[in-house]
């Protein structure tokens, strides 16, 4: 099995079930076209190889060394449809489908020049936010400005903090988004390693509320995905 | 700016005050509260952020010293985010008030403080107010006066505004430090660290010979932070020193590996927080378990929405049950009295000044009085900012984000304080868009005429039908402008006040004030309406107005002809509107003259026709003629077709 099926089942687990939840056999098996039985032999190599773990009625979950992957994927997937959209002005309607084959070939190197390139795009053509990298930075000037070779690996793992669950912890590691927007926030006290924690989330992708410094603050989900933190556990 | 309370101020003979204070601080602290203990005015208070959007002024006379009182709108940084907070910043800058009376909130120190380290560049004469202590203490948390006095350098009083605490000793030290020029030096405690200092200096140095207005050091470090606004003021003058600025600023973000910005704003939260820590003096809070279900029941993903539905529905039914009773003790107690005679003058006086002065008196009473009080609990509460994030997800759909439902609200209220609140929103875009749409939203004076008149004599389903049209037409309004108008909204950011019980002192003070302002406007205007159609009727003017515009009233519509004049006047005031149409019923009563079908089309074509001429004014203040002339010609326009249309339908039902 190749490494390019096995990442599009990771990013077939994460799109239907998302970071925590468990993808059914059956749905996998009609997101990709494939027969039931082959999903589920999948599942159980892939389970062999600690990406996923797999129980035959509840289905697959990511690991975090799968949800690793995914991640990865999801970057390169979100810089090349920016690419091909901005740079090359090619039909935002086919960049996604393009982006899809191509992650699976890009190199690490050329993800972090097409990132440069791009001076660190904050979300694709269509809105979606781009993940983060994996370099230890405040700030997206700081890469900009030096070269990369010197920048030191992240130790732990930054997510947006739209997937704490209701009052958990955090730091703030880096606010990607507009000036505006980005300056508000840390006048309102989210400045980088400031303890924040999720209050509540509304459904249906609506705001957010949060707990910084003693005050209650509630953000809209746009703004808010593009907030990243490290989780406490 | 002109405000209300400009005008409405008591002490007026000292035209030139002694000193000028100027209350500042983050939004929701209680600015205005204490504002309106300085002056004895009635600027609007309640609990959510972004209530006063521009400056309004009072005089306080104490020991013989006039001062003028400026309650400003809130500010949580100098690097202004949205249209009031520029208000703010723009004052205390460049009118440069004799002293700042900066309100702080006891229970967010951290924060508040953030706001004073900026204040205090701003080299200005501050007291500080640390407002709010009673919420603190609830909280666990005291506040050491000396101490944060001593750190800061300036005088620190501590209050609590709503009940009066510590007014007095707000006044005298800021008349001492007012009369005194003093204000602190930054101190050690709240200076940058060093390599940011020195580039400060280094561009203060270049600044000394290029006046802009602004302080010096101030001017310094917004440069350094890359302010917009200042930079372009400061180009004008002298290019050369916004070029160093941003050399500079690179430099100390290729320091820090961050924006200067940033690293700017890290280290003044970093000086706030570590004030707060040495000033607060934590014990154990008292939890409130009420309200923290409350919070959670309101902002539920289920519950949150069917309470907000149940509670707007129940407003609505309430005031049509409490209306209708209302104005049939009036109708019964005014007709006990009716003299029976008839003749030119005592037709003028009692059809025309008496039965407007008992119709408007019905109105004010039984529609508007209520309606103040539910939407004064409503505010004080602290329920406002809830709801904007309950619909923040649903506004997409019109292209705004939650804080738009705010406007929404004091719409429902009167479309004036709608608009003017518009504000609080970032840009101009979603600016327009909420302030087209907040015209949209009946008011107390079209919610008079849609519960009191459809509600009342046809049915209360047809009357909340009315509103669901209403909604779906301001949906459809929306999205249409959310199309053709470029650009995104930038998405909500917003504080989030705790719940509070609400005070009846000054839900009772606020709703005396809105309705004092009713009285005096309104009254009049109408009773001068009612005696002019009153004398056009007698004198047989009123046909020749009627047939005039009897093809679209008449033939279109499907109105009585004397509607005509009577939907003229409602420009002035829309409540006018069924109060002349009591006038014009007479005796009889209002259904004699009108079928239900033409009740509902008549008040749906009130609801939508045209903003009142207030609102008009206001728009025209806020959005420019052009733009204001294009709502109203737009919304006459669709309330003569959407009304001819619902008159055809309509008739298949009733």
């Amino acid at each position: 099995m190749s490494q390019e099926q096995i990442e599009e089942y990771l990013e077939a687990i994460f799109d239907i079930a998302g970071e925590n939840g468990a993808a059914k056999t059956t749905e996998i098996a009609k997101h990709l076209n494939n027969a039931p039985a082959s999903v589920t032999e999948v599942f159980q190599r892939m389970a062999q190889n600690g990406l996923v773990r797999y129980e035959s009625y509840k289905g697959a979950s990511l690991t975090a060394k799968g949800l690793r992957i995914v991640i990865k994927l999801k970057r390169k997937h979100r810089l090349l449809e920016a690419f091909l959209d901005k740079i090359l002005h090619i039909d935002r309607n086919s960049v996604h489908d393009q982006a899809c084959k191509m992650e699976h070939a890009l190199s690490d190197e050329t993800e972090i020049a097409l990132c440069k390139l791009l001076k660190g795009p904050t979300e694709c053509p269509h809105g979606s936010p781009t993940p983060p990298c994996t370099f230890d930075v405040g700030s997206c000037d700081e890469c900009l400005s030096e070269n990369t070779r010197s920048l030191k690996k992240r130790k732990k793992r930054i997510v947006s903090i739209t997937v704490l669950k209701p009052g958990q912890k955090g730091k703030i590691a880096f606010i990607h988004g507009g000036k505006g927007a980005v300056q508000r926030l840390c006048d309102l006290g989210l400045t980088n390693g400031t303890a924040v924690s999720l209050v509540r989330s509304a459904p249906l992708k609506g705001p957010i509320e949060i707990c910084v410094r003693g005050c209650n603050l509630v953000v809209g989900r746009d703004i808010a995905e593009k907030i990243f933190v490290q989780a406490e556990e | 700016m002109k405000t209300k309370t400009q005008h409405n101020a008591p002490i007026q003979k000292n035209p030139t005050p002694d000193l000028v204070l100027a209350l500042a601080g983050n939004a929701n602290v209680g600015k205005s509260a204490l504002f309106n203990q300085l002056t004895g005015l009635g600027q609007i208070v309640g609990n959510w952020p972004g209530k006063t959007v521009e400056k309004a002024e009072g005089v306080l006379v104490h020991h013989e010293k006039h001062i003028k009182i400026i309650d400003l709108p809130g500010i949580y940084s100098m690097s202004t985010y949205s249209q009031e907070e520029l208000i703010s910043r723009e004052y205390i800058a460049l009118e440069r008030p004799d002293v700042v009376v900066n309100v702080i909130d006891a229970t967010a120190l951290e924060r508040n403080l953030f706001f004073t380290l900026q204040l205090l560049e701003m080299e200005i004469p501050i007291v500080i107010a640390v407002n709010l202590i009673d919420v603190a203490q609830k909280k666990g948390i005291q506040i050491d006066q000396k101490k944060l006095r001593d750190l800061l350098g300036i005088p620190v009083v501590l209050t609590i505004a709503i009940k009066g605490v510590g007014i007095h000793e707000i006044v005298d030290e800021a008349i001492s430090v007012a009369t005194k020029k003093f204000y602190a030096q930054p101190s050690v405690e709240i200076r940058y660290g060093s390599e940011i200092e020195h580039r400060i200096a280094q561009l203060s140095d270049i600044l000394a010979d290029t006046d802009i207005g602004y302080p010096q050091r101030w001017t310094a470090i917004k440069l350094l932070e890359g302010d917009v606004e200042i930079a372009k003021i400061v180009r004008e003058k002298n290019p050369a020193v916004v070029d160093t600025a941003n050399l500079l600023a690179q430099e100390i973000s290729s320091i820090h590996r961050e924006t200067c910005s940033m690293v700017i704003t890290s280290e003044r939260y970093a000086v706030a927080a570590r004030i707060a820590k040495e000033v607060e003096i934590h014990s154990k809070p008292i939890k409130s378990p009420i309200a923290d279900r409350l919070d959670a029941l309101s902002m539920h993903g289920v519950w949150g929405y069917v309470l907000l539905f149940a509670i707007m529905l129940s407003i609505l039914a309430f005031i049509s049950l409490f209306g209708g009773w209302v104005s049939e003790i009036l109708k019964t107690l005014f007709e006990s009295f009716n003299p029976h005679l008839s003749g030119f003058w005592s037709d003028l006086v009692w059809n025309g000044a008496v039965i407007g002065f008992y119709a408007t008196l019905s109105v004010a009473l039984g529609f508007i009085l209520p309606f103040y009080i539910i939407l004064g609990f409503l505010e004080d509460s602290g329920y406002l900012p809830k709801i904007a994030y309950l619909m923040d997800r649903p506004c997409h759909v019109l292209g705004l984000h939650g804080k738009a439902c705010m406007p929404f609200l004091l719409a429902f209220g009167c479309n004036v304080p709608a608009c003017v609140g518009c504000r609080i929103l970032e840009t101009k875009r979603d600016r327009l868009i909420t302030i087209f749409l907040s015209t949209l939203i009946p008011c107390s004076a079209r919610t008079v005429v849609i519960l009191g008149l459809v509600g009342v004599f046809v049915g209360m389903q047809w009357a909340i039908i009315l509103y669901v049209i209403d909604i779906v037409l301001i949906l459809l309004v929306g999205k249409f402008l959310n199309r053709f108008l470029p650009g995104v909204s930038v998405g909500i950011i917003m504080e989030m006040p705790p719940y509070r019980v609400p005070s009846l002192q000054v839900v009772s003070k606020q709703t005396w004030n809105r309705f004092k302002a009713f009285l005096i406007t309104a009254f009049p205007l109408i009773i001068l309406g009612s005696v002019i159609i009153e004398f056009m009727r007698i004198s047989s003017i009123l046909p020749i107005v009627s047939t005039l515009l009897s093809p679209i009233t008449v033939v279109w519509l499907g109105l009585p002809s004397f509607t005509g004049i009577l939907l003229i006047y409602g420009i002035l005031r829309k409540e006018a509107t069924l109060v002349l149409l009591t006038t014009v019923a007479g005796a009889a009563s209002v259904s004699s003259v009108m079928s239900p079908v033409q009740m509902v089309v008549f008040a749906l074509v009130t609801m939508l026709y045209i903003p009142c001429i207030a609102t008009i004014a206001v728009l025209i203040r806020e959005i420019g003629w052009k733009k204001a002339s294009l709502i109203t010609t737009s919304e006459i326009g669709l309330a003569i077709f959407i009304g001819g249309i619902a008159f055809r339908a309509f008739g298949l039902f009733i």
